[in-house]
């Protein structure tokens, strides 16, 4: 159905009288923006190779993620654009049954419930959601007039509001709080009045203590409080950012070397293949390699940014500018927490960090970002 | 902006959305430039603290004990060794189930409820990943069922450890000593500078030589930086000051001659003291019985140390240096010499003696041992000789108390004699002064007669009786008794602590008399130079356990086998040229001549039998001769 669909609007069914078809322009694919995450999964599978301590098992099992991902982001870059606009909602509404479905039946641990098991495999229907979420925002402003009227920013707003309220259900803030800023950041792009954005800040620092005192979980105040006093609580909630900034600060400029770092070869570096990896890379190849990573993330994000600018619907911009931004605050988010300055919130460094849902998600994400940066192609040829 | 509401303009909705972009693009390349600022501050500014943090946190120091110093004999015959010993231990925080883990541990090895209550004590002084030991001396046996189940005991470890070792058993036990675990009230006691020197060290000298030159045998405990994971695991060494092992100790004593004096005791209770005449070094030092030192050193059962402490022998009791027994006649060869030299005798004189003694105006007895006297005409020669108590009561009545005193003092009675063992008591020999002190009452002309007799209150421990003997046959010159004669090859200088003048003639007459003692017709000790291609001078005595009543007779086999009177023999060898002095004690032995001197005789055999370089108090050269731990 929907294959069929695409198979007579490839490029070679067209136009293929004028001059012969690249293979990016046959397969959709933006070819520097490969380039730049196959250099990013390869770093990262390097540093996860020292992070697991010299042993495979992890790295396999990444690459093996990383191909599903690649393969997720080839076939996301083939659907047409429209057929997303037009499906979204339904994506939406499966998303959210899910979720809901979780909050019943799901599984998990430590306290939270978080996966559907069907027929023994597992996976999060939140991920599902950070596709959906923005795509579901851009596809509903793409039909309104913009700057969004008061009627448009709450439907809006609705539509971010339900599926952050369920996850926050799981619980699971942290994924709760990206999913809402990456609706946000669509709704922020379609031109959202600087006055209610700052109403929305007003707001938010009003309701700052409220939030505190009755919205937040014990354990996550305790990692708020660790933030702003690291050497309190040292062997309890500071440890891994204890830990974290010696590996990163220890590391210098020029690092202890690959594979050498104590830190994190020693096992005093908690959690260091999954969301403090970049400790890792920061002990080991010092400040260089933590700049080095950085400026990977900023080219990226730049084509990203190029992508969205290029687009020439207002719903392609809108998502690729929506995913672009997210995959910043990802990053942020994360290295913030990583170094210190953030609270530690259960947010894995893009790509790098060892995690099969988490790289399908941000691959199939690309592979959007490709199809809509090979859009417009469809239309001019 | 009420009026596009109908209407999309792509081109504004462009510019719009481009204009978000950018402000977005400042935002994020503000959030960029706080990243690099952070790592900047991490990895730039804070490095050197970071750097330090992350040392410590995988660099730890690790005491490496030293080995305790070895002791030999004169001979270089080991008397206290050391040996590997395994050792069951725990690090606490690596057992998630302390109690099934004892459980488990119980099911595995003997384990009595003593030494888990030990266990659980120490676990309450120890830091979290310090291992704790709960078992020593881990059989072949034992170690190889740790081992098999040790992927059940994360946390449990079986190490190796040098400990304590005493070939000789009990044969050096008074002498040598053990060592001990070092109790929780020493720790407590520790200064902050013990703590440092004794960390990673399980042991501490206890009792004997082990404690007295505990200084010199502990060595300097050594460090080493090691590198742990997370868990505490050492994965390897990264640097290392070598501990400085203990000084080896040689001591005067001989192994052989040791075994020899011990053997001659037979099942008697006693002690025996050998003195080298010309250092004041420790020949042979002897407490019986005795008992296995290697029972202490890992920490002795209940059982055990019941069973020593509670024995009517008193095993535990060391008799040369802590015994204070009265030294009776014993004390006559020193009493002629100063009577001698005070002039209250001279060789001339000559007492009757019936068989008994009377101060004037006093109606009290005061009895010979030879119930009809030694004759009319006892001189001081025969006085020895046969141990005539009248020829000195007479002398004491005409000499006085201050006299009597100060010559037993010079001789070294009633004070301790310095020996280095670190138990000590110093015996008694009575003044007017003491008496006031002591008893309240004034010195009576009664009380003469039993200090020259070394009765009364007169006590003396066998090691001082060994000391006078040798100062004896020294003429006059009092060493300060040594059981080391080296430290690391080092001598230690014999000391002499004082010279006693006296005239050449008067040591002669003793000499003669002492010499008499073991060779005269009458002598009393003449037991003590059977068979022998030397002449041996001596001098019995017999100390009353119990106060025999006046007018009572004594009568042996109506006592108890513990009241009979203890039997003592002083005596020195060869007489040309004194070479070794003796004190022997036996407990209840009753007769000096007929019991003690014969543990003389085998001492002076044993010992002036063997070539002179085996004996001369000189170190022996570079070559130790070992004996073995059963020839002893």
């Amino acid at each position: 159905m929907a294959s069929r669909d695409y198979m007579h609007r490839l490029p070679d069914s067209g136009g293929s009288l004028s001059r012969p078809v690249s293979f990016s322009r046959r397969w959709h694919i933006d070819v520097p923006l490969l380039a730049l995450l196959i250099l990013l999964c390869g770093v990262g599978l390097t540093v996860l190779y020292s992070a697991s301590g010299g042993e495979t098992h992890y790295v396999r099992r990444q690459a093996v993620f990383l191909c599903i991902a690649f393969v997720a982001m080839f076939v996301a870059a083939q659907v047409p654009l429209d057929m997303y606009r037009r499906w979204s909602p339904w994506l939406y509404v499966a998303g959210c049954g899910m979720l809901v479905a979780v909050l019943f039946v799901g599984v998990g641990a430590k306290g939270a419930q978080r996966w559907l098991e069907i027929g023994g495999f597992r996976f999060q229907p939140s991920e599902a959601l950070k596709l959906a979420v923005p795509m579901s925002v851009a596809a509903f402003l793409h039909r309104r007039t913009l700057p969004p009227s008061f009627i448009t920013v709450v439907g809006a707003l609705v539509i971010v509001a339900v599926p952050a309220a369920l996850i926050v259900r799981q619980p699971d803030l942290g994924t709760s709080i990206l999913i809402a800023a990456s609706g946000l950041f669509a709704l922020y792009l379609a031109g959202l009045s600087w006055k209610m954005i700052g109403g929305a800040a007003v707001a938010l620092v009003a309701s700052a203590w409220p939030i505190w005192e009755w919205g937040l979980r014990e354990y996550q105040k305790q990692r708020i409080l660790t933030l702003f006093d690291p050497d309190a609580d040292r062997l309890g909630a500071g440890w891994n950012i204890f830990q974290s900034k010696a590996a990163i600060g220890s590391g210098g400029v020029y690092g202890k070397g690959y594979m050498q770092g104590t830190q994190s070869q020693l096992d005093f570096l908690p959690e260091s293949h999954t969301d403090f990896i970049i400790a890792v890379l920061s002990e080991e190849w010092g400040m260089r390699g933590a700049l080095l990573l950085l400026l990977l993330y900023v080219l990226i994000i730049a084509r990203g940014i190029y992508i969205s600018f290029m687009a020439q619907q207002v719903f392609g911009r809108l998502l690729a500018g929506s995913i672009t931004l997210t995959f910043f605050v990802y990053v942020f988010v994360n290295i913030g927490m990583v170094t210190g300055l953030l609270p530690v919130v259960g947010v894995p460094l893009p790509l790098v960090s060892h995690g099969g849902t988490s790289a399908i998600t941000l691959m199939a994400g690309f592979g959007i970002l490709m199809a809509i940066g090979t859009e417009q192609r469809r239309v001019t040829f | 902006m009420a009026h596009d509401l109908h209407l999309k303009d792509p081109l504004l909705e462009q510019r719009l959305f481009r204009n978000r972009m950018l402000v977005a693009l400042v935002g994020v390349v503000v959030l960029l430039g706080v990243l690099v600022a952070r790592f900047y501050n991490l990895q730039v500014v804070n490095h050197d603290d970071y750097r330090t943090q992350s040392d410590e946190n995988r660099i730890q120091v690790r005491p490496v004990p030293a080995t305790r110093g070895l002791i030999y004999d004169r001979n270089g015959a080991l008397l206290a060794d050391n040996r590997p010993s395994y050792t069951l231990s725990i690090v606490r925080e690596r057992v998630r189930d302390m109690d099934g883990t004892l459980e488990l541990i119980g099911r595995l090895v003997q384990l009595d409820d003593a030494d888990v209550e030990k266990f659980r004590q120490r676990l309450q002084r120890r830091r979290p990943f310090e291992p704790v030991p709960l078992r020593y001396r881990l059989s072949e046996r034992e170690i190889a069922r740790v081992s098999v189940n040790e992927f059940r005991l994360p946390g449990v470890s079986v190490e190796a450890e040098l400990v304590r070792y005493y070939p000789m058993t009990d044969l050096f036990a008074h002498s040598v000593g053990y060592v001990g675990r070092i109790s929780e009230r020493e720790l407590a006691a520790f200064s902050e500078e013990d703590v440092r020197r004794y960390r990673g060290m399980q042991s501490i000298g206890k009792v004997g030589l082990e404690k007295s030159y505990e200084e010199v045998l502990l060595g300097e405990v050594g460090f080493e930086n090691v590198e742990t994971n997370a868990r505490g695991r050492v994965l390897r060494v990264l640097e290392r000051h070598d501990p400085q092992p203990g000084s080896e100790l040689m001591l005067h004593m001989d192994a052989r001659l040791q075994k020899v004096a011990t053997e001659a005791l037979g099942d008697n209770r006693g002690s025996v003291v050998a003195i080298d005449v010309k250092t004041g070094g420790v020949l042979a030092f002897v407490s019986k019985p005795s008992f296995d030192p290697n029972l202490f050193v890992t920490g002795i059962s209940f059982k055990d140390y019941k069973a020593l402490r509670d024995s009517i022998d008193v095993p535990l009791f060391n008799r040369a240096v802590q015994g204070q027994y009265p030294p009776g006649s014993t004390l006559k060869p020193l009493m002629g010499l100063g009577g001698l030299a005070a002039g209250v005798i001279d060789r001339q004189t000559k007492i009757k003696d019936p068989g008994w003694y009377k101060l004037p105006n006093d109606t009290r007895l005061y009895r010979d041992w030879k119930r009809w006297g030694h004759g009319k005409k006892v001189d001081l020669i025969q006085a020895l000789a046969e141990s005539c108590d009248v020829y000195f009561y007479d002398m004491a009545h005409r000499w006085s108390i201050d006299g009597m005193h100060d010559i037993a003092t010079r001789f070294g009675l009633g004070a301790k004699t310095g020996i280095d063992l670190p138990v000590e008591r110093p015996g008694l020999y009575p003044s007017r002064a003491w008496k006031r002190g002591a008893r309240g009452m004034p010195w009576f002309p009664g009380d003469n007669l039993n200090a020259v007799l070394g009765q009364g209150f007169v006590l003396a421990t066998p090691l001082q009786l060994a000391v006078m003997t040798a100062t004896i046959a020294n003429r006059g010159t009092h060493y300060k008794p040594q059981v080391v004669m080296a430290i690391d090859g080092v001598e230690q200088p014999p000391e002499v602590l004082h010279h006693i003048e006296a005239r050449p003639e008067h040591w002669d007459l003793v000499f003669e008399g002492m010499e008499a003692v073991v060779y005269d017709l009458n002598g009393t000790g003449k037991k003590a130079g059977a068979d022998l291609d030397f002449r041996v001078a001596g001098k019995t005595g017999t100390a009353q356990v119990v106060g025999i009543a006046q007018g009572e007779e004594y009568d042996s086999e109506a006592l108890k086998e513990r009241h009979r009177d203890h039997a003592l023999f002083v005596s020195f060898a060869p007489m040309d040229d004194p070479q070794i002095a003796v004190a022997v004690l036996v407990e209840n032995g009753e007769s000096g001549g007929g019991v003690a001197a014969p543990v003389a005789r085998e001492v002076f055999a044993e010992w002036l039998s063997r070539p002179l370089e085996e004996t001369a108090s000189v170190l022996p050269g570079p070559v130790q001769i070992q004996v073995g731990g059963a020839r002893g």
